[in-house]
Parts: structure tokens; C-alpha cells; sequence
């Protein structure tokens, strides 16, 4: 059993990431991984709510499950993120501001980052139990941050390099994330 | 009259071309690169969106001298989620082949930020006909960016045009573009289309 958690954690790590294989999360993806020490920050908070929103999920569809209530999934599960959501936007604010400010309006867009909905979605779908969710939801959370701080790095080398100005802006990150998504699929098979 | 029309008429093709969804405003992303494996996927995918959108956008239009500003959000998430697990349960009636091809992608148009953008930026603030209209045109857009990426990505990738086969034997399917690398490229290279063009457009202005 303890080698099957582990397969998932490894499989959703590399070979299924979230961002590059599945397309989940992609609007933090283009959006915050400008600067490595604002993705960062960002990939553990994102890391933090999907965590926390799995083992709620877990919980509210053995509920919901029992009274029979399966559409009310999608609702209940949206709630629920969004509640996380505000819990880490608190704790940051009062802990960190500077990190709060620093990341702005795409710390309540996590609420819409559709990894973190995706987790719960597939952890129901997949029937995880709940030690397998809690593997899945930690591997895709650093998964994610992985994606993010690659594209980061890469983007801050490219800002001190010549590049042609029609390439510039979104067009030149969809390259970077084609290409990086290219080498992820070198891990095709790992983890099953 | 003429001057409502050339209004409603602006509010239909906004989404459509200026504010395109897909290529202008780069929203949506997820949807727009994980279904668009063939050219069937990206319409489905973009017509259901579209009812949820027209739909949401009606609701919240009709709702929002009612809505208090605090609670706004947490009630768009409500409404919009209400209608994709009503499109969900449809598409599942309908083609449940559909619906396996499309997978977590149809419950994940809640978080699709196309439709809470237009909630919170244009049908928060309009009465529900150019809401709705707005909506279609947005709608309509979108499907439009689905579908030249779905369509590009079926034919280099397997050779297929909506499933019907277009090369002969011979023909070699490249296969890197209907697995997920290709979607990047070929967004990627629209944008890059887009911007030359634009680019082409401006110089061409200048000089006369």
C-alpha cells in the first residue's frame, strides 16, 4: 500500500504535472512566474490551499455521498476552497505583508486556479482513499511550485537577454512552457 | 434606434474580435489547451461554456441592485456553479462518449476566469439584454479560439479534420501536437500570428 502513495506522489510530481501535462493552474503560471521570489511564495501557498481544500473534500463527499446529495459536489467543493483561500490570506497578511502585497490580486484568484479545484475533482473521480488523496494533493501542490519556479528562473535569464520584440509577452511563454512541458514528458511512465 | 443598434451590435462583437478571450485578453487558458485535442472536443467545449456564460451573466445581471458588494464574488461562484453542474448533467444525457473525452474539464468551467471576469466586469454593472448579448459574443469568441486551436492541433497531430481522415496512407501524424506540448506551441504561434500581424497593420498605417 505504502508503495502505491508513493507511486501517485510521483506521478503527479513529474510525469502527470498539473501545470505542464494536464493544464491545470496555467493563469498563475503565465501570470506570476515573471520573478522567482514572488513563485515561489506562490507555488507554497498554492501548495498550502490545495492541502487543506483536499482533506475538506475528502471529508464532505463521504458526506455528501451519505445523504445522497452528489450535485451539490461542485458547490459545496468551490465553498470550501474559497474559505481556504481567505484563511491564507489572512495568515499572510499578518505574518508576512510584505509577501501579501507583493502578490496582490493573484492571491484570491487561487480561488479560480483550477489546479486546486482539479485536486478535489480527481481525488473524487479517482475514489482515493483518504492517506492517497492527501499524497496527491502534496505532490501536485509541488509539482505546481516546480513548474512555477522553473518558468521563473528561465524567465528572469531571458530578461537580460536580445529577444526579437514580436516574440516578447505571452507568445514567448507559451514557447517556454511548450518546451518545458516537451522535457516533463521524459518522465512519461514513471510512478505508473 | 439606429444608435442602439450600433450598441447592441458592439456589445455582440466585442467578445468576438476586440476583446477576444482567447487571443486578446489570454483567459481561460486550461480549458483552451487541455480539450482542444480535435476539432469535436473544442466545439463542445465551447458551446457548453458559452451556455453557462449566457446563463450566469443573465442571472447576475437580473440580480445586481440585490447583491451586496461584499458577498458579490461568493455569490457569482454560487451561480456559475449551479449552471455547470446543470451542463454537466446535460452533456452526460446527451453523448456520454462526450463526456469522457471532456472529463474533469466540464466541471472546471466554474474556475474558467472568462466567466467570472464578465460577471464581475460588464454583467454587474449592464441591464440583462446587452449582458446576455455581451455574453453571447463572448461566448461565441472563445469557441472561435477553441476551435483554431482544436482544428490545427487534429490536423498536424492526427491527420483528421472532425474525424473524418484527410491525408492518405502516407500521411505521418505529428504526433508531439495533440499531446500537451503541442498545445502550447500552437497558442503560442496564433499569438505569434496576432502580434505580426498587428504589427503589419501599424506600420502600414503609419506610412500612409
Amino acid at each position: 500500500m505504502s508503495g502505491n502513495e508513493f507511486q501517485i506522489f510521483i506521478n503527479v510530481l513529474l510525469a502527470n504535472n498539473f501545470v505542464l501535462a494536464m493544464f491545470l493552474g496555467l493563469c498563475p503560471f503565465l501570470g506570476v512566474s515573471g520573478r522567482l521570489d514572488t513563485a515561489f511564495p506562490m507555488g507554497l501557498a498554492t501548495t498550502f490551499v490545495m492541502v487543506v481544500a483536499s482533506l475538506c473534500a475528502y471529508g464532505l463527499n463521504v458526506l455528501l455521498t451519505a445523504m445522497h446529495l452528489e450535485f451539490l459536489r461542485l458547490i459545496s467543493y468551490i465553498v470550501i476552497i474559497a474559505s481556504a483561500v481567505q484563511l491564507v490570506e489572512m495568515v499572510l497578511k499578518k505574518y508576512s505583508p510584505g509577501l501579501f502585497r507583493a502578490l496582490g490580486i493573484y492571491l484570491p484568484l487561487i480561488t479560480t486556479n483550477c489546479a486546486v479545484l482539479g485536486v478535489a475533482l480527481f481525488q473524487t473521480s479517482r475514489e482515493y482513499s483518504l492517506t492517497q488523496s492527501l499524497t496527491f494533493s502534496l505532490g501536485g501542490g509541488m509539482g505546481f511550485t516546480l513548474a512555477l519556479v522553473l518558468m521563473a528562473s528561465v524567465r528572469e535569464r531571458l530578461k537580460l537577454s536580445q529577444v526579437p520584440g514580436l516574440v516578447q509577452g505571452t507568445a514567448l511563454s507559451l514557447m517556454l512552457g511548450g518546451i518545458l512541458s516537451l522535457s516533463f514528458m521524459g518522465f512519461a511512465g514513471l510512478g505508473g | 434606434m439606429s444608435a442602439s443598434v450600433t450598441q447592441s451590435w458592439d456589445e455582440l462583437t466585442e467578445g468576438l474580435w476586440r476583446q477576444n478571450p482567447t487571443f486578446v485578453m489570454v483567459l481561460g487558458m486550461c480549458p483552451t489547451l487541455a480539450v482542444t485535442v480535435s476539432g469535436v472536443n473544442a466545439l463542445a467545449m465551447g458551446i457548453a461554456t458559452t451556455l453557462v456564460l449566457i446563463f450566469s451573466c443573465l442571472l447576475v445581471s437580473l440580480m445586481r441592485n440585490i447583491v451586496p458588494g461584499e458577498v458579490r464574488i461568493a455569490t457569482y461562484i454560487v451561480i456559475i456553479a449551479t449552471f455547470v453542474t446543470v451542463v454537466d448533467y446535460l452533456i452526460q444525457a446527451i453523448s456520454l462518449e462526450l463526456y469522457d473525452a471532456l472529463g474533469a474539464f466540464i466541471q472546471l468551467i466554474v474556475v474558467n476566469c472568462i466567466i467570472l471576469g464578465r460577471a464581475e466586469a460588464h454583467a454587474s454593472k449592464t441591464p440583462p439584454i446587452p449582458a446576455m448579448l455581451n455574453a453571447v459574443g463572448m461566448g461565441a469568441g472563445f469557441t472561435l479560439g477553441l476551435l483554431s486551436l482544436g482544428i490545427v492541433r487534429e490536423i498536424l497531430g492526427a491527420g483528421k479534420l472532425f474525424g473524418i481522415t484527410l491525408f492518405g496512407e502516407s500521411f505521418q501524424p505529428w504526433v508531439v501536437m495533440v499531446l500537451p506540448p503541442g498545445g502550447f506551441f500552437v497558442l503560442g504561434g496564433w499569438l505569434l500570428i496576432f502580434a505580426w500581424w498587428a504589427r503589419r497593420k501599424e506600420a502600414g498605417g503609419a506610412q500612409s
